[in-house]
């Protein structure tokens, strides 16, 4: 069968499924449209690699997929961080299979043993005359492997852009590197370090659902009455002073009311970012651990630790694939598989300075929260699935964001650069999706 | 009259009568199993060693198994429509260590477990080590630790209790 292809050299239908306040189905669930978005959307943006604190010594490397493509996340020896293709020059064969290691000083091909220094460039092809007067040293092969050009490390935070072309590091995230700052400056050293390994949670929807949803303050008291609420009920009995548990404290919350989550705030930022929790969130209320006040006090005098410690921001997603929450240190990577298939990764920190006690409330929500077991994790994966098979119903073919529109909310962040709003506003969903349609559309 | 410790043959009963009452749904039964101070627990890496300073993908105590259980009645449990219905098929169990006089028992138990929901579908190939404490003549679950064979794959939502 021959695919008719609808949006690659269609600039005006594919513009046409972003509204000012409404977008298309197709966003969501044309195959088309999901590789379109890793050729544009996905290698225009700046990407979420990894954590520098995962390659601590020279030759140490991650792998990960990023728009669709093999890559290699490596310590090389000058310490500098470097992200490779991981694409072997001679026939293309992936030169690392396993999810993270030591290279030691060479990379070297398991199947002609081509080898690599650590910046990719070649260091030795075996029975090399064999290639004298051949073409090979015209061609892309005889440069090593493909290095990403635009690599940035923000506070260990390594991003990539593959595009030649795009935003500057700073000028696409701009304010909103506020919310990583406050996740470094949450430890006592002020950096951080990636700590009790990864939970891998396999959603069978798109990426966008979940993206969107990190600050869809509209779905926890609805989505999660079945397991916060639960927990809440469950708690009801216990006398005021009841020691309550980690547990409790940090599911609970997932049920606040209406009001609640409306006055928590949402800030948007040019360029698809967004944070909800301005004024305080569901993180607010968690009791103090040991003496990491103390320490945090000493670290950087009363004022500033309050400070710090006053910023409990809710999610802040940096678009289109890293979300993060500085408050309780986890955070959770969108890798896109397919229109209807995406990989959440969630990694923890541990803030270098801190009581131990601190990652293990991390690794606590974490599991509560994020793991493939978690009972939240199962109300909100449902609510995904059931609308990527509900919007193949006909009838309408849009899905809303009309909630608080504001016909004037585009040029006000132009001119601000970030902008507030009411926390159940759809706003930071807007603003994703005028990110989208820039960086799908972008020449 | 009743022995004043479990025999093997009980410890092997135990162990089958305990997955069978999660198959069953009979899980408030299962829940009255788990010592007061018991843990369900299932890592997130081959040979964890611990469950505070590393992610897990479940490790519950007595609370949390009862948040899950009465979750699983809760009619808004949307992602229980339709319910998710599971089997575990067990090799007979090893006893790994039989400590009579603290009354204490670890069993290992290799298990093939299915997960379905609808009209999907979810293997998994697991070992159950069973901490057992033998106290006021029956036994209770101290730790149920699962290690699946794929613990550190990219999986989907499992929601009954492997």
């Amino acid at each position: 069968m021959r695919t008719v292809s609808k949006y690659r050299n269609h600039p005006g239908a594919l513009g046409a499924l972003v509204e000012a306040d409404r977008v298309h189905r197709d966003v969501y669930t044309d195959p088309e449209i999901f590789q379109l978005e890793m050729e544009r959307l996905w290698s225009r943006a700046w990407v979420y690699a990894g954590h520098a604190s995962q390659v601590p010594n020279e030759g140490d490397y991650l792998t990960l997929d990023i728009a669709a493509q093999p890559l290699l996340m490596l310590r090389h020896t000058d310490g500098s961080i470097r992200v490779l293709v991981n694409r072997c020059a001679h026939k293309g064969t992936k030169l690392v299979g396993d999810p993270a290691g030591n290279a030691g000083k060479t990379l070297r091909c398991p199947y002609h043993a081509w080898t690599y220094r650590l910046d990719g460039s070649i260091l030795n092809i075996p029975l090399q005359q064999g290639y004298d007067g051949t073409r090979l040293a015209e061609t892309d092969a005889c440069r090593g492997l493909a290095a990403v050009k635009h690599v940035e490390v923000y506070r260990g935070f390594v991003f990539v852009r593959l595009c030649a072309e795009g935003a500057s590091f700073q000028d696409y995230f701009g304010g909103s590197l506020s919310s990583i700052d406050n996740l470094a400056d949450r430890a006592p050293q002020g950096e951080l370090e990636i700590a009790g390994g990864c939970l891998r949670f396999l959603h069978n929807c798109n990426w966008k659902m979940f993206v969107e949803n990190l600050n869809d303050t509209m779905h926890p008291m609805i989505a999660h009455a079945s397991s916060a609420g639960t927990a809440k009920k469950l708690w009801e009995g216990q006398p005021a002073d009841a020691p309550k548990p980690m547990a409790i404290e940090q599911i609970a919350p997932f049920a606040s009311d209406y009001k609640f989550f409306d006055d928590m705030g949402v800030r948007v930022y040019p360029h698809g970012h967004s944070f909800s929790g301005v004024n305080f969130s569901i993180h607010s209320s968690y009791a103090a651990l040991g003496d990491y006040e103390a320490l945090m006090q000493q670290a950087y005098g009363e004022e500033r630790a309050r400070q710090i410690l006053g910023t409990v921001r809710h999610n802040t997603v940096y678009y289109p694939s890293l979300t993060i929450k500085g408050a309780i240190q986890s955070i959770r990577v969108a890798r896109p598989l397919a229109a209807d298939r995406t990989l959440i990764e969630s990694w923890t920190f541990r803030l270098k300075g801190a009581p131990e006690v601190l990652l293990e409330r991390t690794v606590t929500y974490n599991r509560l929260i994020n793991s493939p077991m978690s009972i939240v994790g199962h109300d909100d994966l449902h609510c995904y699935r059931a609308i990527q098979e509900g919007l193949a119903g006909e009838g309408n073919e849009w899905v809303s964001l009309h909630r608080n529109f504001d016909s004037g909310e585009a040029a006000a962040l132009e001119q601000r650069r970030e902008l507030t709003c009411n926390g159940t506003s759809d706003a930071s969903m807007r603003n994703q999706f005028r990110a989208w349609r820039e960086l799908m559309l972008a020449a | 009259m009743k022995e004043d410790r479990p025999s093997p043959g009980e410890l092997a009963r135990f162990i089958r009568h305990e997955a069978r009452l999660i198959d069953e749904k009979r899980l408030d039964e299962w829940l009255a199993l788990f010592a007061e101070d018991g843990h369900y627990w299932v890592p997130a890496t081959p040979g964890q060693p611990d469950a505070l300073g590393h992610n897990s993908l479940a490790y519950e105590d007595t609370l949390l198994l009862k948040l899950r259980i009465e979750r699983l009645k809760s009619p808004r449990a949307y992602s229980q429509r339709p319910p998710s219905r599971c089997l575990h098929v067990l090799q007979e169990p090893d006893f790994e260590a039989l400590d009579y006089e603290r009354g204490e028992f670890v069993t290992r138990t290799p298990f093939l477990y299915t997960e379905t929901r609808g009209d999907e579908s979810q293997r998994y190939a697991a070992t159950a080590w069973h901490t057992l404490a033998w106290s006021d003549e029956r036994l209770r679950i101290r730790l149920k630790r699962v290690e699946l064979l794929n613990c550190d794959a990219a999986l989907p939502s499992i929601q009954l209790f492997l």
